[in-house]
């Protein structure tokens, strides 16, 4: 029965027929990792014991854990099947977003990784709200929050919903429930934090995974890459001759694509994945899980080391998937080629190899979409209900309650925006989550760290604009207002908010705090610099 | 929370340490928007080959991952020959 390898022009039809042909083998193999990593996160879920165990792991894990974990959580679903997808599309345009999703990191380690853990306890806006008022700046920050959470959520969503409808065969309106609802089982159950263990050992096995594969995609190519990129470039051409690609004249995948074809484009989503990384939620939570500033320092080390690892084998994946996957097969599972790096594990190891990567990344987006749906509940139930509801006091059964309620609201809407984003691919989603991420709170976290003035009303404005502006320049943006939403011209031209929307958050931030004073914030920044310089030598 | 050892130099130490983030950041900050600008306004120069199948983008891509490695190394580095960390 000819499953995989699927070879260059393979006809589209039997590429379908084969969907729901995927062999046991693969299927047993994807159970078996699935089963482990369920076990992991139940075994670390059992050990967890104090509040906060439960939001930072007891501040004991180690810069090096700590490192892999940031890593495990940052490779999600986006960077694997998604950039490895975008490569395999068109080639370097993909590659875009390997560069900008990395260097954020030094931004993160040089600006926020101490500072965060010198002045917080467990989330971003412990450092927002030290020397500010409180409950508004906690409001906003949740509003952000979620907004990010949300757009990050689809992106795991569909690529998650991708994957079974590849192993399973199923139709992909079934795949995305199932994966809802695996979700929330895996949320409820001893899942409750995305451990740091899991993420560890998840981040070894992505890293494992994908280096075996660069091998193997190299070793049929004298191991040189350059032999790689040149076929994908004479392969290319010849598409475009038979009129398979898409654009005449020919498209040359080593260089920028349509997907950049205005500048203004590269530039609006090379700002926004760059600043995205030190707005994320769940990345800036892990800081708090390591004992002191030193420790969140080295993290963020290893985690740029590990990241920029992964990204340049992204480079091989993507132009391997491309070759030797072959990109009408690639489509015929998925036009947004979400299914280029599963498919390609099955060209190059078989069932078996395609059963591993499959299960490293679902493994990997259950516990990326646990993480993202717990910060998002504990944003409602924490900073919404107990602030603006209950005016501070709310019992912990009633928060729980809510947070419950939280988790729910949350996995039926990541099922419903699944489903409205099928067609798209899941690097750029998480795209757009970066670009929410560095509107709506970098400006605020980077100026409450560095900017003496800086007033309540500043930040709550910088968030609050921040956030209203990305997320409505999305929904008016060419990828959702035509694409999704059928309209016949897109309002807002660019693909990605960042080049008005930050700035815009920025210049808000500056222009509200200057008008007014706050003598209490200027008062605490003395602090906040001390706390950060004595970090930064002691321990 | 070893504080007095590093209280003497606390002050030079404490006056130089902002500049030393804020330089890493900006040079990152340049390589990477020199690399995007290019890539915006470049296009017909990134797309070419230096020798088959090394085009000037792939080149500059893989060299601003490194280069953002790098930096960090230098960050990390800096504070471990200073012995605070």
């Amino acid at each position: 029965m000819p499953t995989f390898p699927l070879l260059l022009g393979a006809a589209v039809e039997t590429v379908k027929q084969d969907l729901g042909h995927i062999g046991p083998t693969a299927k047993a193999f994807f159970f078996v990792f699935i089963a482990l990593s369920l076990g992991i996160t139940y075994w670390a879920a059992g050990r967890t014991k104090s509040t906060s165990d439960f939001y930072a792991a007891g501040h004991s894990v180690t810069g090096v854990q700590n490192g892999f974990a940031l890593a495990g959580d940052f490779m999600s679903a986006a960077s694997f099947l998604g950039i490895a997808g975008l490569v395999a599309k068109s080639g370097f345009d993909g590659l875009l977003y390997s560069t900008g999703f990395l260097v954020g990191w030094p931004l993160v380690l040089f600006l926020i990784a101490e500072s965060l853990r010198s002045i917080g306890k467990y989330t971003f806006a412990d450092v927002v709200a030290f020397r500010l008022n409180q409950t508004p700046v906690r409001i906003a920050a949740a509003v952000g929050t979620m907004a990010v959470i949300l757009c990050y959520l689809i992106a795991q969503m569909v690529g998650a919903g991708k994957l079974i409808q590849l192993l399973f065969g199923m139709r992909y309106e079934y795949s995305i429930i199932i994966v809802g609802v695996v979700m929330m089982v895996y949320v409820l159950f001893g899942g409750m934090i995305a451990t740091t263990w899991v993420q560890i050992i998840k981040a070894c096995l992505l890293l494992g995974g994908a280096f075996l594969m660069a091998v193997l995609v190299l070793s049929k190519f004298g191991f040189n890459p350059l032999a790689l990129f040149a076929e994908a470039a004479r392969l290319n051409n010849h598409d475009a001759v038979l009129g398979m690609a898409t654009p005449n004249p020919p498209v040359n995948v080593l260089g920028p694509g349509s997907l950049v074809a205005n500048p203004l484009d590269a530039i609006s989503l090379g700002l926004s994945l760059m600043i995205g990384t030190a707005g994320l939620p769940h990345i800036l939570m892990r800081f708090y899980t390591v004992p002191d500033p030193k420790q969140a320092r080295q993290s963020a080390f290893y985690a740029t080391g590990l990241i920029a690892f992964f990204y340049l084998l992204t480079f091989i994946l993507g132009f391997g998937a491309m070759v030797l996957v072959g990109k009408k097969a690639i489509v015929a599972v998925d036009p947004a080629y979400n299914m280029a790096a599963p498919m390609l594990a099955g060209v190059l190891g078989g069932e078996p190899l395609l059963g591993f990567i499959a299960a490293v990344a679902f493994a990997t987006i259950l516990a990326v979409v646990a993480g993202l749906t717990l910060s998002g509940a504990s944003a409602l139930s924490h900073d919404l209900w107990v602030n603006v509801v209950r005016h501070g006091a709310a019992p912990e059964s009633e928060q729980l309650t809510v947070a419950r309620y939280a988790t729910l609201f949350f996995g039926v809407a990541a099922v419903g925006l699944g489903l409205a984003f099928e067609k798209t691919n899941v690097a750029y989603m998480v795209g757009l989550a970066f670009a929410i991420a560095a509107s709506a709170n970098f400006p605020a976290l980077f100026l409450s760290i560095f900017w003496r003035r800086f007033t309540t009303a500043g930040a709550c404005a910088s968030m609050w604009v921040g956030t209203l502006t990305a997320v409505g320049l999305i929904v008016i943006c060419p990828s959702v207002w035509v694409d999704i939403l059928h309209h016949k011209a897109a309002i807002f031209p660019l693909k990605s908010p960042g080049l008005v929307s930050i700035p815009l958050s920025f210049i808000v931030a500056v222009v509200v705090s200057l008008a007014r004073r706050e003598t209490t914030s200027e008062e605490k920044y003395g602090e906040v610099r001390q706390r950060i310089e004595a970090g930064g030598t002691s321990d | 929370m070893a504080l007095p050892p590093s209280a003497p130099d606390s002050v030079p130490v404490g006056r130089r340490r902002p500049a030393l983030p804020f330089v890493l950041s900006g040079i990152m900050l340049i390589i990477y928007f020199g690399f995007i600008i290019l890539v915006g306004y470049r296009q017909p120069l990134m797309g070419q080959q230096i020798v088959p199948g090394l085009s000037w983008g792939i080149l500059l891509g893989a060299l601003v991952i490194v280069a953002a490695w790098v930096l960090t190394l230098v960050y990390v580095r800096s504070f471990n020959r200073k012995g605070g960390a």
